[in-house]
């Protein structure tokens, strides 16, 4: 039997890859939205639905950032939720380390799994520094470095709580000294299904050591396969199955009756997303300065970007950019070799769709990058809320089962036994 | 005539506190309550678990029966002491979303060394100061209910402009305990604000509810001792009385039902329903005396669909949107 391809379905964001002003576009708080996307995912036969966190308002220029989606429900409610309304669809959800404790969260991953008869999972994030901070009792209390130390040992204190069965239990680390009952009988799945999301050789570790399964950002084929082989031989040098540890990462699509007709589908989509106010503000996170003044329509601006990492001129979104010279310079080359204006070029080098063409098309490309070893599967972001999914549910995976490379219907009641993971 | 007024509008709840982590059962009890057309149920909780075993959380179990409830307003137990007002906040206010406006609180203080040492951060506080920080909390949750006007989402396509930011409020408390900054993440929810319950059972109590509740709980040992407590309290507060309801133990269906209207004569605003043993006491509470309190005249369910509006609070006013006004 060919290798099986992980589906999962992201309910759209609050950055510019959610398009608003689509007369389709439903809203982003309503909980019937999130029960539209989950049933949809749910007659897709889908592995999760996954939902992110917001901690702070995302803010540029010292403004909340006011030209995207903003606004989202808390990410465990949401969650626990749709457990009612879906049977088989596992939950994920972003859960900050940083900004959570590890005896409480446990407590409510393992309501959420009991709940929910063993569908939940955690993607674990950190967020150093001060910015999301003031929101919380501690404020900016974690240093850039200590990130993956605390991810690390909030998750095995995690695992120490879920394997508890409910009894004592007593963790001493450098971030956490806590003892007690933990009250929680062992959960249906055991450790909820743990997703982790950084990209740096201390994120590749942390999820090589920790994780069932990783969220990533590697898009292009090869760059995929050469993330895949290195993370699959981290996680056999700490002694795992290498395919204990999934690699899924976030992926757009746009699905159209022939290639040309998905392409202009995809071309119009990207001018939307990409708007004149959104082109200065995505050129701006590069440059790490105020732009306001420059025209969308006109060329890029002449100065360099300001190299200050401490003090960005976005808060509360993770870097995008480790060298922003260098970025810089292969924009300018790119704008110039094109004839681009500010807004051509971002739309060129910003929120390119993944996968564009007919579903035969998609479905043999998904397939490729499965088959040839780029990743596990995927986690599908749509730009419409909530029925963004809808057409690759319809038309995509009939033609992945097909294939025989996607379920035909559900033959496990737990997220861990959808992936294929070993019992925790 | 106080008392008159009230006795044909009765509101009644009924407090649910199980030790179980079967999604189902939540379900059964939840759908018990609402088919009797109860105003709301409380999901008790306490930060640490309790000798003889824990409970599941809550928010999440009031989360996971709201999609399968109608009319029931959901008000779950959640401790200040050792949890993030923010957090809290946004939980409260999503599950005023998932209910479509049935969401309450009642917020708990936890002075336990055990539970302290859950969160291994800080020393237990004495009493005073664990009512301090709980409103506080309640203060911080409530202010980042408003800190979107409800009018925040403008989507105009002329600007390109999803809000209007204007409308939208730093809160920027500032307190001995914590800070926070806000707006919320979570846009206003549809009761505005959603409804605050304390117990009031010893005066610190009292006074933490005046601050911070919408409504409260107390325990009174008869009619008398009830208008003597309700006595005490401030006049802006609802007032139920937690009744525990024990049958096949000598009480009757009768008595409990006299007894209710007995102590309402007192001027309560309703009661909240204990039963003993889960879900026998239960179906006695909703299939019994739920229909003899209704023959009695006593209790009419509420047509109204929020549990704001079904228990008689006024309209949430936006404290931020009347500030930007005057």
């Amino acid at each position: 039997m060919p290798k099986q391809i992980i589906l999962a379905a992201h309910f759209p964001g609050v950055n510019n890859t959610t398009v608003w002003s689509d007369p389709r576009s439903g809203s982003q708080i309503d909980f019937d939205s999130f029960e539209y996307l989950a049933r949809t995912a749910e007659r897709g036969l889908f592995d999760f639905f996954f939902l992110a966190e917001g901690l702070r308002l995302r803010e540029q220029r010292g403004l909340i950032h006011d030209l995207d989606v903003v606004g989202r429900p808390d990410t465990l409610t949401v969650l626990t939720a749709l457990a009612a309304v879906t049977e088989r669809l596992g939950l994920a959800g972003t859960l900050n380390a940083t900004y959570h404790e590890p005896y409480e969260l446990a407590r409510q991953l393992a309501t959420l799994d009991h709940l929910s008869g063993g569908r939940a999972a955690w993607n674990v994030v950190t967020s150093p520094g001060p910015f999301f901070g003031a929101n919380f009792r501690r404020g900016g209390f974690l240093d850039y470095d200590d990130r993956y130390v605390r991810a690390a040992e909030f998750i095995q204190a995690a695992r120490t709580l879920w394997d508890s069965d409910g009894g004592e239990f007593a963790v001493d680390s450098s971030q956490f000294g806590i003892r007690g009952r933990f009250g929680v009988p062992r959960s249906p799945q055991g450790h909820p299904v743990v997703l982790q999301a950084g990209d740096s050789a201390g994120g590749r570790e942390l999820a090589a050591q920790h994780a069932d399964a990783i969220f990533s950002r590697h898009h292009q084929l090869d760059d995929a396969r050469r993330f895949y082989r290195d993370v699959k031989e981290r996680v056999a040098k700490h002694g795992r199955d290498p395919d204990s540890l999934k690699i899924i990462p976030g992926v757009s699509y746009v699905l159209g009756y022939s290639d040309a007709d998905a392409q202009e589908k995809a071309h119009h989509i990207r001018r939307v997303q990409v708007s004149p106010q959104t082109a200065i503000l995505l050129l701006e996170q590069l440059w790490n300065q105020d732009l306001s003044g420059y025209d969308p329509d006109g060329p890029l601006p002449s100065v360099d970007p300001v190299l200050d990492e401490d003090d960005t001129i976005i808060k509360g979104r993770a870097g995008m950019y480790p060298d922003r010279l260098k970025t810089a310079a292969e924009w300018r080359a790119k704008a110039e070799a094109k004839n681009l204006s500010i807004r051509d070029l971002i739309i060129e080098v910003t929120g390119r769709q993944n996968f564009i063409g007919t579903p035969g098309r998609v479905a043999e490309q998904l397939n490729e990058y499965v088959q040839t070893e780029a990743c596990d599967g995927f986690i599908l972001v749509s730009h419409l809320t909530p029925a963004g999914l809808d057409d690759f549910v319809d038309q995509v995976v009939p033609l992945l089962q097909e294939r025989g490379v996607f379920r035909t219907g559900y033959e496990t009641t737990t997220l861990r036994g959808h992936l294929g993971l070993p019992p925790a | 005539m106080m008392g008159v007024s009230r006795m044909t509008g009765l509101h009644l709840a009924v407090a649910l506190d199980g030790r179980h982590f079967d999604a189902d059962r939540w379900v059964d009890l939840a759908r018990e309550a609402d088919d009797a057309r109860l105003d709301f149920v409380t999901f008790e909780d306490t930060f640490g678990p309790p000798a003889g075993g824990g409970r599941p959380d809550a928010v999440l179990v009031a989360a996971r029966v709201a999609p399968l409830t109608r009319h029931i307003g959901l008000v779950p137990v959640a401790t200040t002491t050792h949890t993030e007002p923010f957090h809290l906040s946004t939980a409260l206010a999503t599950l005023d979303y998932v209910s479509n406006g049935r969401a309450g609180w009642q917020p708990r203080v936890s002075g336990d060394p055990a539970e302290a040492a859950l969160l291994g951060r800080r020393e237990p506080l004495g009493v005073e100061e664990l009512f301090a920080e709980a409103a506080d909390a309640v203060e911080v949750v409530r202010r980042l209910w408003d800190s979107w006007q409800d009018d925040a989402i403008i989507k105009d396509i002329a600007t390109g402009r999803f809000i209007d930011r204007e409308r939208l409020h730093y809160i920027d408390f500032d307190g001995p305990y914590f800070s926070v900054k806000g707006p919320s993440i979570v846009p206003r929810p549809p009761q505005g604000q959603p409804v605050v319950a304390a117990l009031a059972h010893i005066p610190v109590a009292w006074e933490f509810a005046a601050r911070s509740a919408d409504l409260v709980f107390i325990t009174p040992s008869d009619a008398d001792d009830a208008a003597r407590i309700i006595g005490k309290l401030d006049r802006r507060l609802k007032v139920y009385a937690d009744v525990v309801v024990h049958l096949g133990e000598g009480g009757t269906v009768q008595q409990i039902a006299d007894l209710i209207q007995g102590w309402a004569r007192a001027g309560l605003d309703g009661f909240r329903l204990r039963p003993g043993r889960l879900p026998h006491d239960l179906t006695a509470i909703t299939r019994e005396l739920v229909p003899e309190l209704r023959r009695r005249g006593l209790f009419t369910p509420s047509e109204k669909s929020t549990l704001r509006d079904r228990l008689g609070l006024p309209v949430a006013v936006n404290r931020y949107q009347e500030a930007g006004r005057a």
